[in-house]
């Protein structure tokens, strides 16, 4: 259908120190063809033609790599598509007078910086910590040196699939950073590459993750559910054994 | 201004190591006094920071993006070549080089693609060495695909996410340089301006998206990694981000701009659907090892494709090109779409698309194999279009994707102003009027890893410390002048917004720079899109907030740039009166409607030189000189 009307119930925020409120927007001539993000743009085009401020959201590639792009749609990270950024959500999922209520990534690592935009920098934190094989351009080996099973490397490109948007933050209910964290430290846990500092990156990346102040997981497995490249909590149990392993025998 | 590419002399194949040991060193106590600037987080600007940082230097690196691990690299699917000759079938460095040189159609500068091929395998081994999940075979050892333009297996790939990988590589460097302090992380600021001092690039300003803050930050080199400017195009299946405004801003301060008019259509991306259509989505090229490339035989033929039989079908690349059939060049491809839909027989609602087939690949190799190798991009196609590509075939178009026109650069990356140097798809150098498929992966990391850290440590070692601080009359120059640049935009309050003037002018640019050029339709560019300026100066209308996050006060700012951009791109193609690669000039062409190069006129490199608001660029030649390759007419039959 080319025509439907919508009715919009959008998070707004002037900025970090405001408090917000969900505001309702009445859209019209919305087609099935398009995005989400797409209706999004349409709605923020008439808002700027009336003079008002259009909603702020990131966004970037809109093919669902990039992972800039969130959103909780009706209570949802990613909206209701199964291993499905927002940015490839269509509007073909709404039917004619549907609600759609949008909010932000919530979680207390995520402060809001307008409307629907948050500040992911603690993912890039926890990164720094540990999320790297120690080795300097230049320096590597013949590429075909280390023969890898290739489970092993299916595995961990499964995990290395992360495009790190914090779905699985927003969505969890301790809004803990588990999935994520666990996906670098058990794609580099697999491959013989990140073995010589698999223990001191299990700590580092675990203890920067609990700085940051993401809570911890507790098996709701909502992380996987949202997840827009369907990363399996298998990952977290790796992680969670690669920890506890570095905690008993760590030298470092 | 007579340009100098400084390659250095000697055999091709000893140039590059000749050039590294006449190259000045840095100390490596001597390393830290340095700053230099990186501007753009993707495979080039990554690369080259983390790169930087490991050797020493104070690094500080910018980008717009809320996270450096979001740069459009990320986005690149199909793979990245290296002439590691792992399958045994034929490669070698000279053959990478040699496809690269026809496949730009002989519009590139040979020591510079010469290097390209050589550290291409230092970039594989990097990357696995960085823990990159590269595909791999049952022995462990890892999996090559084909690409367009090649006979050889080459391409090394992580499912359909190479660039992902690769990017999150460089970004895990990255980050532990951040973590070590060599480089300083800038995350969502915007590069404004350059700033010039005593001749030399000292320093840039940007504003800091959040806060609205403008201001400068000084260093003793400045490279530029910001990528290409196909959005110019307005659709185009860059990310919606992805801009012009800092290499252009470059242009404006001196640094020349070449072959502008050299823009990659890429043959397999999602066909467009309607007027809201905010970006257009790629299919990558690998799925033309297994997908065959067919329209219908009679025009207008509406039937599903599933009830057309085999003998009513034009399977016409495979046809056309028998040697090299669906992976023929980029350009190849996407001009022949273009001729079957002009001629009536394009596919779906709107007769504007071809389709590709895997009924074929999959009763040979099974649906399993299909998925394994393509799965997330069939996925993805399903999602878009609402159509099973395992049991339809996929409809495709050809769509901007990369520009191979960017920043004059030498044999160093340098551009014209000393000690500003351009990385990756923002320069001009490899890939001449076509890349090949799964080049761009390989020239961001090359030029990033192997080949910044050598040329800049020669500049560094030969200029010295610069001294230069944000405080310098120079800086508050450009400051004053960004800032002036940001009011103009807020006070226009006209009617129109950014998206509409930008979609008026994307439509422009693709009907007139587009697919095929010809010297009427350029010259209504000229007067088109100069009468479109006028009125996005007239009649913009943006949120007024600068002191928070107002994207489209961003956009604004970067559409005032492509309007300026695709003036040069229209000059330049009309410029260049011949055909090659990507740029079709419908007046010169072969009588099998091939593009048809003027090797006598035309073996130079257009390096345009700004000379002021409203005066006319000025045209620089560089003679692209061939001793090792024979210039012929590209044949792909």
């Amino acid at each position: 259908m080319d025509n439907m009307t919508l009715n919009l119930k959008v998070w707004r925020q002037k900025d970090a120190s405001s408090s917000g409120k969900m505001v309702d927007y009445k859209l019209d001539a919305v087609s099935q063809h398009m995005s989400f993000l797409e209706m999004l743009d349409v709605l923020n085009e008439k808002l700027i033609k009336d003079g008002e401020d259009p909603v702020e959201f990131d966004n970037d590639c809109r093919e669902g790599i990039c992972g800039t792009c969130s959103l909780v749609i009706n209570g949802v990270a990613h909206g209701p598509w199964n291993g499905t950024a927002t940015c490839q959500l269509h509007m073909r999922e709404y039917k004619h007078g549907d609600t759609i209520a949008i909010e932000p990534w919530r979680a207390a690592a995520f402060p809001i910086i307008k409307d629907l935009v948050v500040d992911r920098s603690a993912m890039d934190r926890i990164m720094q910590a540990g999320g790297y094989v120690s080795m300097n351009a230049g320096g590597a080996p013949d590429a075909n040196g280390l023969p890898i099973a290739k489970h092993f490397a299916e595995d961990a490109m499964d995990a290395a699939s992360c495009i790190g948007c914090g779905a699985c933050i927003a969505s969890c209910p301790n809004a803990s950073a588990s999935l994520f964290t666990a996906a670098k430290i058990s794609q580099l846990a697999l491959l013989p590459q990140g073995a010589p500092e698999r223990q001191r990156r299990a700590l580092a990346m675990v203890e920067q993750m609990d700085a940051e102040g993401f809570g911890d997981c507790s098996n709701h497995a909502e992380c996987e559910a949202t997840c827009p490249k369907e990363i399996s909590i298998s990952h977290i149990a790796r992680m969670k054994r690669e920890y506890f392993k570095a905690a008993l025998i760590s030298k470092v | 201004m007579a340009l100098d590419s400084k390659v250095p002399d000697g055999p091709l194949a000893e140039k590059w190591d000749k050039h590294k040991f006449d190259l000045k060193l840095v100390n490596p106590a001597n390393k830290r006094k340095y700053t230099v600037i990186v501007v753009g987080t993707g495979l080039a600007g990554g690369a080259a920071a983390a790169s930087l940082g490991e050797l020493g230097y104070n690094v500080l690196n910018f980008c717009i993006q809320d996270s450096s691990r979001r740069a459009h690299s990320i986005a690149a699917q199909g793979g990245i070549n290296a002439a590691k000759n792992y399958p045994n079938d034929g490669d070698s460095i000279w053959r990478l080089f040699y496809d690269t040189v026809k496949g730009g159609d002989y519009r590139s500068r040979e020591a510079n693609v010469y290097r390209l091929a050589q550290v291409s395998n230092n970039i594989i081994d990097q990357c696995v060495a960085q823990g990159v999940p590269f595909a791999r075979d049952y022995g462990g050892l890892l999996d090559n695909r084909s690409f367009g333009g090649a006979q050889v297996s080459r391409t090394f790939y992580a499912r359909g996410q190479t660039g992902q990988q690769l990017l999150l590589g460089a970004y895990s460097s990255l980050m532990r340089q951040v973590e070590a302090g060599t480089v300083k992380m800038f995350t969502r600021h915007e590069m404004l301006d350059l700033v010039i001092q005593d001749g030399h690039a000292r320093g840039i300003v940007t504003r800091d998206l959040v806060t609205g803050e403008v201001k400068s930050y000084a260093a003793d080199a400045v490279a530029i990694a910001t990528g290409g400017y196909g959005n110019v195009f307005y659709l185009s299946t860059n990310a919606k981000n992805s801009n012009g405004t800092a290499a252009w801003r470059c242009y404006k301060r001196g640094a020349f701009f070449a072959n502008p008019c050299f823009t990659q259509i890429h043959p397999t991306c999602i066909p467009v659907s309607g007027d809201y259509q905010s970006k257009l989505t790629l299919m990558s090229e690998s799925l033309r090892n297994d997908g065959r490339v067919w329209v219908t035989k009679k025009k207008g033929d509406k039937r599903s494709p599933t009830q057309i039989p085999e003998n009513e079908r034009d399977y016409y690349l495979e046809e056309r090109y028998p040697s090299f059939g669906n992976l023929v060049p980029r350009d190849v491809a996407s001009r022949n779409a273009k001729d079957v839909c002009d001629d009536g027989r394009g596919v779906g609602d709107t007769g504007l698309a071809v389709y590709l087939d895997f009924a074929d690949a999959i009763s040979r190799l099974g649906e399993h194999t299909i998925r394994e190798k393509y799965g997330n991009l069939f996925d993805m196609y399903q999602r878009i279009t609402d159509e099973n590509p395992y049991k339809v075939p996929m409809r495709i178009y050809p769509a901007v994707h990369y520009t191979m026109g960017g920043l004059w650069v030498d044999y160093n990356l340098e551009s014209t102003i000393p000690g500003l140097f351009v990385l990756g798809e923002a320069n001009f150098s490899d890939h001449g009027a076509n890349r090949l498929g799964a080049s761009a992966l390989m020239q961001g990391l090359a030029d990033g890893y192997f080949v910044i850290p050598y040329t800049i440590g020669d500049y560094l070692a030969t200029n010295g410390v610069s001294g230069a601080s944000p405080d310098d009359a120079e800086f508050k120059a450009v400051e004053e002048e960004v800032n002036a640049g940001i009011d103009k935009l807020r006070s226009i309050k006209g009617k129109r917004t950014p998206t509409e003037l930008h979609r008026e002018l994307g439509l422009k640019v693709w009907e007139y720079i587009g697919m095929s050029r010809k010297e009427a339709g350029l010259k209504k560019a000229l007067k088109e899109i100069p009468a479109l300026k006028e009125e996005f100066w007239s009649d913009l209308k943006i949120p007024d907030d600068k002191d928070n996050l107002n994207k489209h006060l961003e956009f604004a700012g970067r559409l005032a740039d492509y309007f300026e951009l695709a003036e040069l791109m229209a000059v330049d193609a009309r410029d260049r009166k011949e055909s090659c690669g990507g740029h079709f000039r419908d007046e010169s062409q072969t009588e099998e409607g091939e593009a048809k190069r003027d090797d006598e006129n035309f073996t130079h490199v257009s390096a345009w030189e700004y000379k002021g608001e409203g005066k006319k660029p000025q045209l620089n030649k560089e003679p692209l000189v061939f001793e090792n390759v024979e210039l012929t007419q590209r044949s792909y039959k």
